[in-house]
């Protein structure tokens, strides 16, 4: 519940950040960041993370309703830091934090990608929380999409039959060589991810929110990776993420959208990693 | 005192300037009208500009059209501003002062709805695909939002957003006296909300974007629904085509091109998710053999590339 209270506040104060009309935010850009810190982060001190985590998303977001982002630790192995959670905030969206990455302790996640919606051109920040306690803060920036591109789910129909489908899959990190335990793995889970923000034309009232708000993954017992997602998280939510093997047998996925519904499944997990 | 018989004088130049500026189309002889073919008896298209919308091209950028039967006439989509709405409606009033019965649009992308607001009347109704008020509720705020920036407030500020009230779910047939308009709602494809628009009486298919000729096709709907009404869109009893975008052409050789350029997609797509690659790689590489085929190919083939990844890994 808090969680959710947390979101619909960004979404508001995102909107009162970003509501000015269009044509005047060309001409006089607000910078909605320092808001944000203290929105998101209780205005906490942020620190360079360029050695820290780094965010690779296409300058220009071909597809304003799947852009795809990666973040990935840049720490060395031998850091006594690590990374505890890493939160996605796409500045200019309406709801601004997109998502709020928890790693767990043991699997040292070293590369999560996910995609998001990108509504107007836009600096995307991303924050490292370490184990030290601190901040450190990346951006960069993405261009919006052209011609008919809409930060929108595409087909309603085939969105509405998928709610709740999940699939895993895991890859093989050949680059890193057999022995190094590592393993790459996706998940996806079918769902609409609506904005709620949209108004029918018809009826004139607002359609309700309706969005994938959490996401757990584990190996065996040990928690992987979580997700705190938002609105600005495309349709059809898709982590694909590195990590170092604990050996585990089983992989778990729980995901819970907005209206309650809990999506649970669990898989083997090839010991091949491939 | 001539100082102010002078201002007065002014204001009233200003008054009649913008008196002039506000007056409905059809009372100003100097309403441009959009450039039109009768390509048969009573059919009439505009071929629009293989471009993105902006500024200077008003939006013009779609194939739009009307067909003038015994007692109405229809719209096939309005364009994407309202300036080029207006000149189409010169156009037709320069040809016919029969009512504007129907105006139907196509889907619901800027370039084919923009325009709308020219046509609003009391004799006027707006048809589409029953998905088309959802899209339209999902998408126009923010179209509205996006072609703001690229085209400026004079524009976009008289745009609005005009849902229809003329639902189709299947076929639906439009009588404009002596005139057949058979209307048939596709499953998603090019967007979710796809209607195609044949005149019975000269063959001839409006098929809004579910068929690209020149321009690069935009998947915004379904790739693989797109491939899959292919065999029945070609169906359509129809001898020539006018595409959403590019020049009037031949039934069903039309699709050809189309249908290459999806079925490569696909195959690169689906190649490209069996070896694991990375969305991102999609956006780059896939679909690279047609690039010399198609205008705008740069503008939207990653794109597409990105939307059939996201749709096709799902198999």
């Amino acid at each position: 519940m808090f969680r959710v209270y947390l979101f619909c506040i960004v979404a508001l104060s995102g909107f009162a950040l970003t509501g000015v009309p269009a044509s005047r935010a060309a001409e006089e850009p607000i910078d909605p960041w320092p808001g944000l810190v203290q929105d998101i982060f209780n205005n906490l001190p942020m620190n360079d993370g360029g050695d820290v985590i780094s965010i690779e998303m296409p300058y220009r977001a071909e597809d304003a309703a799947i852009v795809p982002v990666t973040l990935r630790s840049r720490l060395a192995p031998d850091d006594s830091r690590r990374v505890r959670t890493i939160t996605l905030v796409i500045d200019q969206n309406p709801a601004p934090m997109a998502a709020k990455f928890e790693i767990g302790p043991d699997t040292r996640v070293s590369e999560i990608s996910t995609r998001v919606r990108v509504n107007s051109y836009t600096n995307v920040h991303a924050v490292a929380e370490l184990s030290d306690g601190k901040l450190y803060v990346v951006k960069t920036y993405v261009k919006a999409s052209g011609g008919c591109s809409a930060p929108a789910v595409k087909n309603v129909e085939e969105a509405r039959n998928r709610i709740g489908q999940m699939k895993y899959r895991q890859f093989s990190r050949g680059d890193q060589g057999p022995t190094s335990g590592a393993r790459e793995a996706q998940i996806m889970i079918g769902h609409p991810n609506n904005s709620g923000l949209q108004m029918d034309q018809i009826t004139h009232l607002y359609i309700p929110a309706f969005f994938i708000d959490e996401v757990h993954l584990w190996l065996d017992n040990s928690p992987v990776l979580s997700m705190e997602g938002g609105i600005s998280i495309s349709e059809d939510p898709n982590i694909r993420f590195t990590y170092i093997s604990n050996g585990a047998k089983t992989f778990r996925a729980e995901a819970k959208d907005t209206s309650g519904h809990v999506f649970q499944k669990e898989w083997q997990v090839d010991d091949s990693g491939t | 005192m001539e100082r102010s018989g002078q201002r007065v004088s002014d204001r009233l130049a200003l008054a009649v300037l913008l008196a002039s500026l506000f007056t409905s189309p059809l009372a100003n002889a100097q309403q441009p009208q959009l450039s039109v073919t009768e390509i048969a008896p009573g059919l009439f298209v505009h071929i629009g500009a293989i471009a993105l919308m902006t500024l200077e091209n008003e939006g013009a950028i779609a194939n739009v059209g009307f067909v003038v039967g015994n007692d109405a006439v229809a719209v096939i989509d309005t364009g994407g501003s309202v300036r080029e709405g207006r000149e189409l409606l010169a156009a037709i009033r320069a040809r016919t002062d029969k009512p504007i019965r129907y105006v139907i649009n196509t889907h619901g992308h800027p370039d084919h709805v923009f325009g709308n607001a020219a046509f609003i009347g009391d004799e006027t109704a707006f048809v589409g695909h029953k998905n088309l008020p959802q899209a339209l509720a999902a998408r126009g705020p923010f179209y509205l939002d996006a072609f703001r920036k690229i085209m400026g407030d004079g524009l976009i500020d008289e745009v609005r957003i005009i849902a229809p009230t003329l639902l189709v779910e299947g076929s639906l047939t439009l009588d404009l006296g002596g005139r057949r308009l058979v209307l048939q709602a596709w499953p998603a494809a090019h967007s979710d909300s796809d209607l195609t628009v044949l005149d019975e009486t000269t063959k001839i298919l409006f098929a809004g974007d579910l068929v690209f000729l020149d321009h690069i096709p935009v998947v915004d709907g379904s790739i693989r629904g797109w491939l899959r009404m292919m065999d029945d869109l070609s169906k359509q009893p129809a001898e020539r085509v006018v595409p959403g975008h590019g020049p009037v052409s031949q039934w069903p050789t039309a699709l050809a091109d189309e249908r290459r350029y999806l079925e490569t997609l696909a195959a690169d797509v689906r190649n490209l998710i069996k070896r694991g690659a990375p969305i991102g790689v999609a956006a780059d590489t896939a679909a690279a053999s047609e690039r010399s085929r198609w205008q705008l190919f740069d503008d939207y083939n990653a794109r597409n590339a990105t939307a059939a990844f996201s749709e096709i890994e799902w198999e």
